[in-house]
């Protein structure tokens, strides 16, 4: 057994061995479970496993207040020395006992035992140890403490620079991190809510139900939220009478009325993770968390983003443990936790105690303890005189009280026995056996949320502990997160909180009576660490923190409080620090010699606990990641066996596959011929459509394109250039003008939402005064391209006959409304992407699907094919247009041999920055076609290389922007940026291609590959 | 007014040199021994150079000043404690997988400097070159890849471009089944990798503060004072300083110190958020940039995913940002990697990115005479802390940029000499 601090190990696993359950007769026999009291229901036994072995619990329990209620008290091991931990408190501060939940693809790592709520058949495993939790191999580590202390990887590992990926560093992966991830897909869904009230309430314990009273009574929309199981906070915890009934009952009442007010949701298993600006807060809701699996169509978690106009935190406090020598052996517990497994789990965390506290808590803790019939073997306390309270209490009981301080705990897996040093006789070391210890520090409020917006929490001298700070607009804070610590003061706080809240929403406050409750000693002298130098003292548990590392930290001068954090990695594990923060900055405070609030504060960072990430992506997973966009057509090209592509959200079809072909290149090749040679279809509805009316439409299209819009006749289209303010090419298209005030663009796939976006900034920022409207009808309008020296013939199969479209009636670049099909409204456009004579057929997007099924058997006698986005591309390429490979925001109308479709006439967005001197420059990189010398292989992304040139970034010429191989001319195809452009036609480079191992002679020449003249689109 | 022209030593106490003997012999001894990494010197009345800002680039700008130039009175005044900004916020990603040939080689001379990192400031920040993949989804992001892997490869550096199984080999945890944009494979720059954030601006002081250099923390700049033309103060929360010249390397904030002199930068604050996992096992071998949203993720030694997505897009000097793009990076993660799901994201924070008119920085001389400006690191400034401080001090040390910043130039807006590796345009909430 590798355990330092412990001498007899094995004498202390027989006797505190965890009593083993048989399947058959579960929860009858736990042996640590109290007769009578608590909230769990004795009637709904539950069975559950631990590291493969089974146990009994009862619905109510935590997985904790189970293992507890079997004896099981080795629940972890820690992350550096792994140190043998059990369970250090009851709430979702628990550091220490965390455990991989569930199996398989549901697997939790890292989840708090504390807060796992016990369902039928639910199995947990301890993690971050090997072989075995008992007896784990890298415990080890803790003999080597000295050398391993805060940072000391920032020392060493130097040597040789190359160990340090193959060596030193997966060796420290290995040892690091805690549980394992499941490795698998997640099976569960997730929901994202959202809601909007008056008043959010924070917290269910007194103060925050007096707040949601006062706010519900009041009319208010009210939502509660709790992240415990049952609504009560610390009143479900601790036995206490309100108003003559046991606080739980009390609650129990008020719970009541609050479920029957029509405006207050209540939403327990919710923790309020974050607190955002303009009154945003984001919550997760465990729904299905406390089952074995989701319900069919049951979310797992729900993560909601809260909008409320006023919010009350009321997150009560989180109890500090005290820093001595071997304060981690499994037993040592927070005293606030040991009255929460007795009262409301009714769970003997052990069988004797000692209870050593610096403030009155320890006042309940005894009594309860007593009351649990467990014995107190001493009762522990700094303070003198100060500590009258807690020495009554222990004579009450008929404990023996100590002034003085728990120097050290004894015992390896479990505790065993306190040495105690009493002020009287400090020589003189008194050692009380016992196998638990309820330690109290005093309370810290929870002031996270109210520190996620910049606000710094700030010190009380008087409570010993940091109170909220400067506040986010619209909060207020209430009970324990105020600092308040007496029950009556959280009553009385919460319900004037929920008053006044709701009174800034406009409600009229209606009274709320204040209960009767008993007096309460709240008296508290700092201790922050018992300085005695035996056993490593522990500040934070699950990163293993101990004071000397705080020394050290000091000696090496990283005091500030982040500092601090960050050497040590204090207050950097899965509890956040939660019970570690203000001790070690006490710590510091002290070794400095400077007040708390002079060594600083720390900011809390959303979330509060850990949240899933699954949940915060909620249903965007999977295919379901991002919308789909299907075209009006998709259903037919899915018919036509089409193999379909991403591009964008949009799904288009790639090519259309056919019995026999080798490659996508033989149905890609045969689409490109077809249309040549007949025709082809190809469903361009993904293009993004804009209309736009107005008097002033023209003018507004004149200052966003970089040619003249306003001189288009009606019934015409003219081809688009849009620049960016920057002068850089934003995006091509067609403009076409239906009607003098009435004109329809078109903008590229990609580009559709972006040129929206910059004509809504245009029209709202820079020109509201123009009389123009305009509204994307991208999913309004299905849209096909028919090209190819036939595509008349089948069009005048389908617009009906009053419309002359020949070729001197409808001649290139004409636009215009027509019916086709008998009556069905379309727009046609004769424009031409490929080169061949062409034409674009606009319908509303409901008839899209019968429109290319007419298109289709209207074309079938003539030979028609559909074509898709391969063939479409290389119709591109051999014609030479650019596409979005050469519009990458990186070019210039020059660039892209387009400057004389730039007008000198007139301004437009980007004309003043295109003319900036480097962008003028002759050397630029400038679009030019090339092909393929001999037969090397080209891809796009190749750089251009003059031949017998070194590769080096100084040679580099340009680059390879597209390619294709052209069934129309036999050979590759391409085009590219090339410095000098169209100077060096007729030039041989090399496509430098190191990537793919390819170095390719080409031959510049002009982009335009196919029909030059332009005679084939205007036929 | 005199100005001292070589500055005493000040006796720097981190003289321990530290390696695994020095920790035993140490712990030993009860570890007593251990000295301040960096003293805490009171400002004096004047300097040569005054460095404005105790993040990554101010440290590693003071060290090579000294250490490559010689020069003898250096300070560097951080307005809160060293490393409270983006060095001590970042995702900790290295690389020099750009696509500018203005871009390559600076931050290729930065990676060979993180390279020799640890010998050169015997200091471990954790260097870890564990390979950065960036996925593509589409022939197009194949295409552009493979541009920029092939000008890497112009540059003599690093760069391989992977089809979908090579990419499954390395990573198989991501989803190659049922994602809404297939990984059809990805450029793999092999030399990247990340750098434990803390430990470099912790290694720099260390190794700046050896060299006499007075590291002055909680001493805010309110003032420069600029006299005919010329810098030749900076007053500060504790008292005005003297410097021949001055230096700003205050990332987010660089647009408001420079301002105290009347300079307007082409710069916006934006603020960009980061996120890190509890601690698990290892999982994520290696850095992965998704090409299909915005999400990139890398696994810390510690054992917690370390992961960010984009700017949140609005303008701000706020260091939080809000749960749109928080929900955006998560759905991100999940998409990309599906076990992720049930992992629990530990903690969530911002830093404010200086973000430039073209997507890249400024390391240049400014206007104003003894001015000095380093700025406009948008959201990849990290990796480039040495070769930012390298090349800064030179531009410092002999008034004129050295060839590897020569292109990093406050005018080139004006001019048109743009470094716009995205194509996004002057437009920083797409940069
Ligand atoms: C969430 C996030 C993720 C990132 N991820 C990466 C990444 O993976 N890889 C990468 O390469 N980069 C990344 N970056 C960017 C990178 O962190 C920054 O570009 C870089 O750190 C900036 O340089 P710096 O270290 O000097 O800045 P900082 O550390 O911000 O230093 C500037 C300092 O100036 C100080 N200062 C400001 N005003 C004054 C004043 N008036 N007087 C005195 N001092 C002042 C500040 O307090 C601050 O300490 C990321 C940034 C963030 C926020």
């Amino acid at each position: 057994m590798v355990d330092a601090a412990s001498n007899k190990p094995a004498r202390a696993a027989a006797e505190f061995a965890p009593v083993r359950q048989t399947a058959a007769a579960p929860s009858a026999a736990s042996p640590y479970r109290l007769a009578t009291g608590g909230i769990v229901d004795r009637s709904a036994p539950l069975l559950f496993s631990f590291d493969g072995r089974n146990y009994g619990g009862l619905r109510g329990d935590t997985l904790a207040s189970a293992l507890l209620a079997n004896g099981v008290r080795l629940v972890g091991r820690s992350f550096k020395y792994h140190r043998p931990r059990g369970i250090l408190a009851a709430g979702s501060e628990e550091p220490n006992a965390l455990v991989e939940l569930r199996e398989g693809a549901r697997r939790e790592p890292n989840t708090r035992a504390t807060v796992a709520e016990l369902y039928e058949g639910l199995a947990a495993v301890s993690q971050n140890r090997w072989p075995s939790l008992w007896f784990d191999c890298m415990a080890v580590n803790s003999l080597f403490s000295p050398i391993i202390g805060a940072g000391f990887y920032y020392k060493t590992f130097m040597w040789p620079a190359s160990f340090w990926e193959k060596l030193y560093e997966p060796m420290i992966r290995r040892a690091a991190g805690l549980g394992r991830a499941a490795g698998m897909p997640d099976p569960d869904t997730y929901e994202k809510a959202f809601a909007h009230c008056d008043v959010l309430v924070i917290g269910s314990g007194p103060a925050g139900l007096m707040a949601a009273l006062a706010a519900g009574r009041a009319g208010a929309r009210v939502i509660l939220c709790d992240e415990d199981f049952e609504f009560g906070g610390r009143l479900l915890a601790e036995c206490r009478d309100i108003d003559g009934r046991p606080c739980a009952q009390w609650a129990g009442s008020l719970l009541a009325e609050l479920a029957s007010l029509p405006e207050v949701r209540m939403l327990k298993r919710t923790t309020v993770f974050g607190a955002y600006d303009h009154g945003v807060y984001a919550a997760i809701e465990r729904v299905a968390d406390h089952l074995a699996t989701p319900s069919p169509h049951m979310p797992r978690q729900r993560v909601w983003n809260i909008v409320a106009k006023r919010t009350v935190l009321a997150a009560g406090a989180i109890e500090r443990p005290l820093v001595f020598g071997n304060n981690d052996r499994p037993g040592v517990m927070l005293g606030g936790a040991v009255r929460a497994y007795l009262n409301r789990f009714a769970v003997k965390p052990g069988t004797r105690a000692v209870v050593f506290a610096n403030n009155d808590d320890a006042v309940a803790t005894l009594l309860d303890l007593a009351a649990a019939g467990i014995s107190v073997q001493a009762c522990v306390d700094p303070r003198g005189a100060d500590a009258g309270v807690v020495r009554a209490a222990a004579q009450r009981i008929g404990t023996r009280f100590v002034n003085g301080a728990v120097v050290r705990a004894r015992g390896g897996h479990r505790l065993r026995a306190v040495d105690v040093s009493a002020v009287a006789e400090p020589w003189h070391k008194l050692t009380f056996p016992c196998d638990l210890l309820a330690m109290s520090g005093g309370w810290s409020p929870s002031v996270h949320l109210s520190s996620h917006l910049g606000g710094r929490p700030q010190w009380s001298d008087a409570l010993a502990a940091f109170v909220p700070g400067p506040l986010p607009r619209g909060m207020s804070v209430a009970g324990a997160a105020a600092g308040e610590f007496g029950l009556a003061a959280c009553l009385a706080g919460g319900a004037k909180a929920g008053a006044e809240a709701a009174g800034d929403c406009g409600f009229a406050a209606k009274p709320v009576a204040m209960p009767g409750i008993g007096p309460e000693p709240i008296g508290i002298a700092a201790l922050w660490r018992v300085r005695a130098k035996r056993g490593k003292a522990f500040v934070d548990f699950q990163n293993d923190v101990t004071v000397s590392d705080i020394e050290l930290a000091e000696r090496e001068g990283f005091r500030a409080v982040e500092h601090l954090k960050r050497y040590t990695t204090l207050g950097m594990a899965t509890d956040q620090g939660k019970t570690a923060n203000v001790n070690g900055l006490a710590i510091m405070a002290e070794l400095t010699e400077k007040t708390i609030p002079a060594t600083g504060a720390t900011r809390f960072r959303p979330p509060y606990t850990p949240v899933a990430i699954g949940a915060l992506a909620g249903h965007h997973r999977r295919k379901d990641f991002k919308p789909t966009r299907l075209t009006p057509g998709h259903a037919w090209a899915q018919e036509q066996g089409a193999v379909f592509m991403e591009t964008g959200l949009w799904l288009r079809a790639q090519y259309f596959p056919q019995p026999g072909d080798n490659s996508w290149l033989d149905a890609c090749n045969r689409e490109v011929t077809a249309t040549r040679n007949a025709v082809g279809v190809c469903d361009v509805s993904t293009l993004g459509k804009i209309d736009l009316q107005g008097t002033d439409a023209g003018l507004f299209l004149d200052r966003l394109y970089a040619n003249a819009m306003s001189s288009l006749p009606v019934g015409r289209a003219r081809y688009g250039l849009m620049l960016r303010e920057d002068g850089f090419v934003l995006d091509d298209g067609t403009v076409s003008r239906l009607a003098e005030d009435h004109f329809f663009v078109t903008t590229t796939t990609a580009n559709a939402a972006r040129v929206m976006q910059h004509m809504d900034f245009c029209h709202q920022v820079l020109w509201p005064d123009l009389d123009v409207q305009f509204v994307s009808v991208s999913d309004q309008w299905a849209q096909y391209s028919l090209a190819g020296p036939k595509a008349r013939e089948v069009l005048q199969k389908l617009v009906d006959g009053q419309h002359d479209i020949s070729n001197t009636a409808f001649p290139y670049m004409a636009a215009g409304e027509v019916t086709v099909g008998g009556g069905v409204p379309a727009r046609l456009f004769r424009i031409s992407f490929s080169g061949e004579l062409a034409y674009e057929i606009s319908v509303p997007a409901r008839f899209g699907d019968a429109v290319i099924r007419a298109v289709v058997a209207a074309g079938a006698p003539l030979g028609i094919r559909p074509y898709g986005l391969e063939a479409l591309s290389v119709m591109r390429i051999e014609k030479g247009h650019v596409g979005g490979a050469e519009i990458n925001g990186q070019t210039t109308a020059r660039d892209l041999g387009l400057e004389r479709m730039v007008s000198s006439k007139k301004d437009f967005i980007g004309r003043v920055m295109a003319g900036r001197p480097a962008l003028l420059a002759p050397d630029r990189p400038a679009f030019v076609g090339f092909k393929s010398v001999g037969d090397g292989a080209i891809g796009a992304g190749a750089h251009f290389l003059p031949v017998g040139a070194e590769p080096s970034a100084r040679n580099d010429e340009g680059h390879v922007t597209s390619v294709a191989y052209s069934p129309t001319l036999g050979h590759l195809v391409g085009l590219g940026l090339l410095k000098g452009g169209s100077k060096r036609l007729g030039e041989k480079m090399r496509a430098y291609d190191p990537l793919r191992g390819r170095d390719t002679l080409i031959e510049v020449c002009s982009p335009v590959f196919y029909d030059p003249e332009g005679a084939r689109l205007r036929a | 007014m005199v100005l001292p022209s070589s500055h005493s030593r000040a006796g720097a106490v981190a003289d321990l040199r530290y390696s695994i003997l020095s920790l035993v012999a140490q712990s030993f001894r009860g570890n007593t021994a251990w000295r301040p990494v960096w003293r805490e010197p009171e400002p004096k009345p004047a300097y040569d150079v005054v460095i404005v800002g105790g993040g990554g680039h101010g440290l590693s700008t003071a060290y090579y000043l000294a250490k490559e130039h010689g020069i003898g009175s250096i300070a560097v005044v951080e307005k809160s404690w060293i490393g409270s900004g983006n060095v001590g916020r970042n995702t900790t990603v290295i690389r020099s997988n750009y696509l500018d040939h203005a871009n390559i080689p600076f931050y290729e001379w930065s990676l060979k400097l993180w390279e020799g990192l640890e010998q050169d400031i015997n200091y471990n920040a954790m260097v870890s070159q564990r390979g950065v993949l960036m996925l593509y989804h589409s022939d197009a992001q194949r295409d552009a890849l493979a541009r920029r892997g092939n000008a890497m490869r112009l540059n003599g550096v690093d760069a391989e471009l992977l089809d979908r199984d090579a990419v499954r080999r390395l990573v198989p945890i991501l989803d190659f089944d049922n994602a809404r944009f297939p990984i059809h494979g990805g450029l793999l720059q092999p030399r990247g990798g990340t750098v434990r954030h803390d430990a470099v601006a912790w290694g720099y002081a260390r190794a700046a503060d050896s060299r006499g250099v007075d590291i002055i923390q909680n001493c805010e700049v309110t003032g420069i004072t600029v006299e005919n033309g010329r810098a030749v103060a900076v007053e500060t929360t504790r008292g005005k300083l003297h410097a021949r010249k001055i230096g700003l390397a205050c990332a987010g904030n660089s647009s408001r110190v420079a301002a105290l002199a009347g300079l307007r930068l082409p710069i916006e604050s934006h603020v960009l958020q980061a996120y890190v996992s509890e601690g698990i096992k290892p999982l994520v071998p290696n850095v992965i940039t998704f090409g299909a949203g915005h999400f990139y993720i890398s696994q810390s030694d510690k054992g917690g995913l370390i992961f960010g997505g984009d700017i949140d897009g609005y303008n701000s000097y706020a260091q939080r940002g809000s749960t749109p793009m928080i929900e955006d990076v998560m759905e991100g993660g999940v998409s990309l990697i599906p076990t992720l799901s049930r992992l629990r994201m530990l903690r969530s924070w911002g830093g404010i990115m200086d973000m430039s008119m073209d997507g890249s920085p400024i390391i240049d001389k400014t206007p104003i005479e003894g001015l000095y400006l380093n700025a406009g690191w948008c959201i990849g400034g990290f990796k480039a802390t040495p070769a930012a401080g390298w090349c800064f001090a030179h531009t410092i040390a002999r008034d004129a940029p050295h060839e590897l910043n020569a292109a990093f130039r406050l005018d080139r807006f004006a001019a048109g000499h743009l470094i716009d590796e995205r194509g996004a345009g002057a437009q920083p909430n797409l940069q």
